[in-house]
C-alpha cells in the first residue's frame, strides 16, 4: 500500500499536493465561481491535459513537441464526429437536400455519410477512437522520426510542420470535415443535452476526475524503472544508448502517452464548448500549451495545472478588460515568467515557498517544550508536516 | 401648501432627469412612458436610463483589419442614437469583448455578454467560422445578434438578424449584368477555399449553366493566405474566358491582383468581376492594380444619395479623412439601427418580442438607400456594380431593383 501511494503520488509533500489540488478544483471553484467561469474554467483544465502530457514528454524525457495541438484536436475530432452524427438525425436536418448527414457535408453537395464516419456512429468506438487515434498518429511519426535518432531541434520542428499539415488538411477538406468552421452546433452526448447548467457541472467533474486520474497516472510511469530511464536520456541521452537501452522506444512510448493524454483533453473540450475547429489544431495553439507548461514548471505535473488555469484565467480577464490591449498584457506575463521564474511556478514554490514552510517547521520544533502536555501535541503535528 | 411641495417634487426630479440625459424633454417622456418593468421582462441589462448591448469583433488576431470598419462603424450609429435620445429613452451603453480572431474565444465571448452582463443586443462576428461558433450560444441563451458580413446563407435563426447580403443577392443579379453587358458565355472560377467562396461558386456556376447557358472553363479553390497564383494564370492564359469571377479573400487579394497585373491581364483585355473586393481591401490592393475590374457589392463610398453622404461626411469626421467605407462597414452600420427601430416597434427589449417585431422594419436613412427586413431576418437589398478606379473609388455603373433575400435558395443548392 504505502509503495503503490509513493509511486501514484511520489512523496507525502506530492501527495498533500495532490490533495490540494484537488480541493481547489473540487470544492473551492465550483463553491466561488457561477456557472460560466466555471465552465472557462472547465475549458481551461482540458488544455491542462495537453500540458501534463508536455511535462512528461518535454520536462522528463526532454523531448520538445511544438505540435501537441494535433493531438488535441484529434481527439476533439473524434468525439465532435460522434455528437454531430448525434445532432443530424433526420428529422432535424429533414430541410437539407440529404435528410440524417450532418449540415456542412449537405452544404458541400456530399450525399452519403463518407465511410471513416459511419463507425463514429457507435459511443464506444468513439471512445475508443479518441484514446487510440492519436497514439497511433503519435506512434506513425515517434518511429519514422526516434528510431532516425532525429531529435531535439529537429524534431521540433518536423512536429510544428505536422500541425501545419493536419490543420490545413482540415481546413481544406469542407465536406469531410467541416473546414474552417470545424464541426459547430453540438447539442446532446447519448440523449443527454450538454448544454444546460447540470450537464455542464457534470462535465467539469469529470474532466478534474479525469485530469486528476491522468497526473496519478503520469506520476506512477515517472516513479517507476521507466521514469528513471527517460529522466537519465534527457540529461544524457549517448550514454543510456551505450548502457544498452533503445532509447528510441522509450520515446516512442512517452510520446503516445502524451498524445492519448492529449486526446482526452481534446474530447473533453468539445463537451464543454460545444465545437472544434482546425485553429485548435495548428502551430499557435501548439504552442501556447507549451507556453501553459512552462509557465507551471515544465517538470512539475502539479504546476503544469496551475500554470494552465494561471495564464488562461490572465488570457480571459485581461481581454475583458482591456480589449484593445490585454496581448501586451499577456506579452508581458510571458516575459516576466521566462526572467524571473525560469522553472515556472513549481519553480517559485521549490526555491521560496518550500524553505520557508521548512524554517516555520523547523522553528515550531527547536521551540522548548514548555510543559509535558504541548510537546504531546507538538510531536504529531511536526510530523504530518 | 401640498400642491406647491408635489410642484416642487415634479419640477426638481424634471430638473434631475433632463440634467442626467442632457436632451430635450422627448427622451423624458419616452422613458417615462415605459417604465423597466414592462419593457424588461426577462432581466437584461437595461436600467431607467440605460441600456447596455454588447460588441464582439476581433480587434487583435488576422482579422482584426478587416473587423476595424465594423466596429466604427457601429460606435458611430450608437452615439448617433445616443445623440438622440437613445432607445426607448434609454441611453445605449457598450461593452466590447475581443474575439481575438479566435472561434473558441468568440464563444466564450458570446456567452459572456449574454450570460454575465445580459446585454439586450450584441452586434458582432464576421467570419462565418466566429458566427457559426456562436451561433448555438446565441440559440441556447436567447440573445440577439446583428451580424454585418455578405455570406453563404444557408442559415437563419431566430436570434440573428444578418444584415449584409446572402449570396443569391450578391451572385444572381451581378451575373446577369455582365452577362448582358459583355456578352459573357465562358467563365472562371476563383476562390479561396472555405464555406463563403465554396458556396457561391456553387450558386454562380448553377446560374451560368442553368439560367444564362455559358460555360464555366475553370473552378480552382486556394487556401487561405495562397500567394502564388503563377499556375493559375497560365490556366487562365490558356482558356481565355470572358469573364474572371473572383472570389479570393484576405492576404490573398493583394498577390492575386499584383500577379495578373505583372501577367499583362488588365481590364482593357479582360473583363474581371469579383464579390470579395470592397474599398477596405482596395486600400491593401493598391487602386492602380484593379482599375477598370468589376466589384458587385450593395454598397459603395462613391454612392451618390443624401443618406450616403451625410454618412460618409459623418464617418471621416470621428475616424479621420483618410478612411476609408466598405460594404461591410455600411452593414455594420444597420445593425444598431435596425435594433432600435425594432425595439421601439416591439415597445420592449426582451429578446423574442424583439425578434418578433423585425421582419417588415424599414430603414428609410440607410446609407445603402432603402432597406427593409424580411421574415427571415435577411435584409431586402439592391446589388450595385461598380468599376474601380486608380483611386481606390468605385464608378457605380448599374443598381438592381430591390433583391428579396433566399437563404436557402432552390434550385441552387
Amino acid at each position: 500500500m504505502n509503495t503503490l501511494q509513493k509511486r501514484l503520488f511520489g512523496s507525502k509533500e506530492g501527495l498533500l499536493g495532490t490533495l490540494f489540488l484537488a480541493l481547489i478544483l473540487v470544492v473551492v471553484l465550483p463553491l466561488t465561481l457561477d456557472i460560466f467561469r466555471l465552465n472557462l474554467m472547465g475549458k481551461y483544465l482540458t488544455y491542462a491535459f495537453v500540458a501534463v502530457g508536455l511535462v512528461l514528454l518535454w520536462g522528463n524525457a526532454g523531448v520538445l513537441s511544438l505540435g501537441q495541438g494535433v493531438f488535441f484536436g484529434l481527439g476533439g475530432y473524434c468525439m465532435a464526429m460522434f455528437l454531430k452524427l448525434e445532432a443530424s438525425d433526420p428529422i432535424t436536418t429533414k430541410i437539407q437536400s440529404t435528410p440524417g448527414i450532418p449540415d456542412f457535408m449537405d452544404w458541400n453537395q456530399i450525399t452519403a455519410l463518407p465511410a471513416f464516419w459511419v463507425p463514429f456512429k457507435s459511443f464506444p468506438f468513439a471512445t475508443l477512437a479518441i484514446l487510440i487515434v492519436p497514439a497511433v498518429i503519435a506512434y506513425v511519426v515517434g518511429a519514422a522520426m526516434f528510431k532516425r535518432r532525429v531529435g531535439g531541434v529537429y524534431f521540433a520542428v518536423i512536429t510544428q510542420a505536422i500541425a501545419l499539415i493536419v490543420s490545413l488538411g482540415i481546413d481544406g477538406n469542407q465536406g469531410l470535415t467541416g473546414g474552417r468552421n470545424g464541426i459547430t452546433d453540438l447539442r446532446t452526448l447519448l440523449g443527454w443535452d450538454i448544454r444546460t447548467t447540470f450537464g455542464q457541472y457534470t462535465l467539469y467533474f469529470t474532466s478534474v476526475a479525469l485530469l486528476l486520474g491522468v497526473i496519478m497516472l503520469s506520476r506512477w510511469v515517472l516513479s517507476s524503472k521507466m521514469g528513471r530511464i527517460l529522466n537519465a536520456m534527457s540529461e544524457k541521452e549517448d550514454r543510456v544508448r551505450f548502457s544498452g537501452y533503445d532509447v528510441s522506444d522509450f520515446k516512442i512510448f512517452i510520446f503516445c502517452l502524451a498524445a492519448m493524454i492529449s486526446g482526452i483533453g481534446g474530447a473533453m473540450f468539445v463537451l464543454q464548448v460545444g465545437f472544434i475547429s482546425p485553429s485548435l489544431v495548428g502551430i499557435v495553439p501548439s504552442i501556447e500549451m507549451v507556453i501553459f507548461a512552462a509557465v507551471g514548471g515544465k517538470r512539475s505535473l502539479l504546476g503544469a495545472v496551475y500554470g494552465t488555469l494561471l495564464v488562461n484565467t490572465g488570457k480571459s480577464l485581461f481581454s475583458e478588460t482591456f480589449p484593445q490591449l490585454w496581448l501586451y498584457a499577456m506579452g508581458g506575463l510571458f516575459i516576466l515568467v521566462v526572467v524571473l521564474m525560469p522553472n515556472g511556478l513549481a519553480g517559485l514554490w521549490d526555491d521560496y515557498a518550500k524553505p520557508w514552510l521548512h524554517g516555520a517547521k523547523k522553528r515550531l520544533m527547536e521551540r522548548p517544550p514548555v510543559d509535558v502536555g504541548e510537546t504531546k501535541s507538538n510531536a504529531p503535528l511536526a510530523k504530518i508536516i | 401648501m401640498k400642491t406647491l411641495r408635489s410642484t416642487l417634487c415634479y419640477s426638481t426630479a424634471a430638473l434631475c432627469a433632463l440634467l442626467v440625459s442632457g436632451l430635450p424633454n422627448i427622451s423624458l417622456i419616452a422613458s417615462e412612458s415605459f417604465p423597466t418593468a414592462k419593457v424588461n421582462t426577462t432581466g437584461l441589462a437595461v436600467t431607467d436610463t440605460e441600456v447596455t448591448v454588447g460588441q464582439l469583433h476581433s480587434a487583435t488576431g488576422t482579422m482584426a483589419i478587416s473587423e476595424t470598419g465594423s466596429i466604427q462603424a457601429e460606435q458611430l450609429a450608437i452615439e448617433q442614437i445616443n445623440a438622440m435620445g437613445g432607445v426607448l429613452g434609454r441611453k445605449i451603453k457598450i461593452i466590447v469583448e475581443d474575439g481575438a480572431s479566435d472561434w473558441p474565444t468568440f464563444a466564450e465571448k458570446a456567452k459572456k455578454l449574454l450570460v454575465n452582463d445580459k446585454v439586450a443586443a450584441v452586434m458582432g462576428c464576421w467570419t462565418s467560422a466566429s458566427r457559426k461558433a456562436v451561433l448555438p450560444v446565441f440559440e441556447k441563451e436567447n440573445g440577439m445578434l446583428y451580424y454585418p458580413t455578405f455570406y453563404e446563407g444557408l442559415e437563419q435563426s431566430k436570434n440573428v438578424i444578418y444584415t449584409g447580403q446572402e449570396a443569391t443577392q450578391q451572385i444572381i443579379a451581378g451575373l446577369d449584368w455582365i452577362a448582358k453587358e459583355k456578352k459573357a458565355k465562358t467563365f472562371y472560377l476563383i476562390g479561396s477555399d472555405y464555406i463563403w467562396p465554396r458556396t457561391s461558386s456553387k450558386i454562380a456556376r448553377k446560374h451560368i449553366e442553368n439560367v444564362l447557358k455559358g460555360t464555366v472553363v475553370g473552378e480552382e479553390f486556394y487556401a487561405l493566405g495562397h500567394t502564388q497564383f503563377g499556375s493559375l494564370i497560365n490556366k487562365i492564359k490558356l482558356k481565355k474566358p470572358d469573364v474572371i469571377y473572383a472570389i479570393v479573400v484576405g492576404g490573398s487579394n493583394v498577390s492575386f491582383y499584383k500577379q495578373l497585373k505583372a501577367a499583362g491581364i488588365t481590364s482593357d483585355k479582360q473583363t474581371l468581376l469579383t464579390i470579395s473586393v470592397t474599398e477596405d481591401e482596395v486600400l491593401g490592393i493598391g487602386g492602380e492594380n484593379l482599375t477598370g475590374f468589376y466589384s458587385a457589392m450593395k454598397y459603395f463610398q462613391s454612392l451618390d444619395n443624401p443618406n450616403n453622404k451625410k454618412f460618409v461626411a459623418a464617418f471621416k469626421a470621428k475616424y479621420g479623412v483618410k478612411s476609408v467605407i466598405g460594404d461591410v462597414t455600411q452593414a455594420a452600420y444597420l445593425g444598431p439601427w435596425l435594433w432600435k427601430m425594432a425595439v421601439e416597434k416591439a415597445g420592449s427589449f426582451d429578446i423574442d418580442k424583439v425578434a418578433a417585431a423585425s421582419p417588415d422594419i424599414e430603414f428609410k436613412e440607410a446609407p445603402e438607400g432603402y432597406v427593409k427586413l424580411h421574415n427571415n431576418h435577411h435584409l431586402w437589398s439592391k446589388l450595385r456594380i461598380g468599376q474601380w478606379a486608380t483611386d481606390g473609388q468605385a464608378k457605380v455603373l448599374y443598381e438592381s431593383g430591390l433583391i428579396e433575400p433566399d437563404p436557402f435558395p432552390k434550385g441552387y443548392q
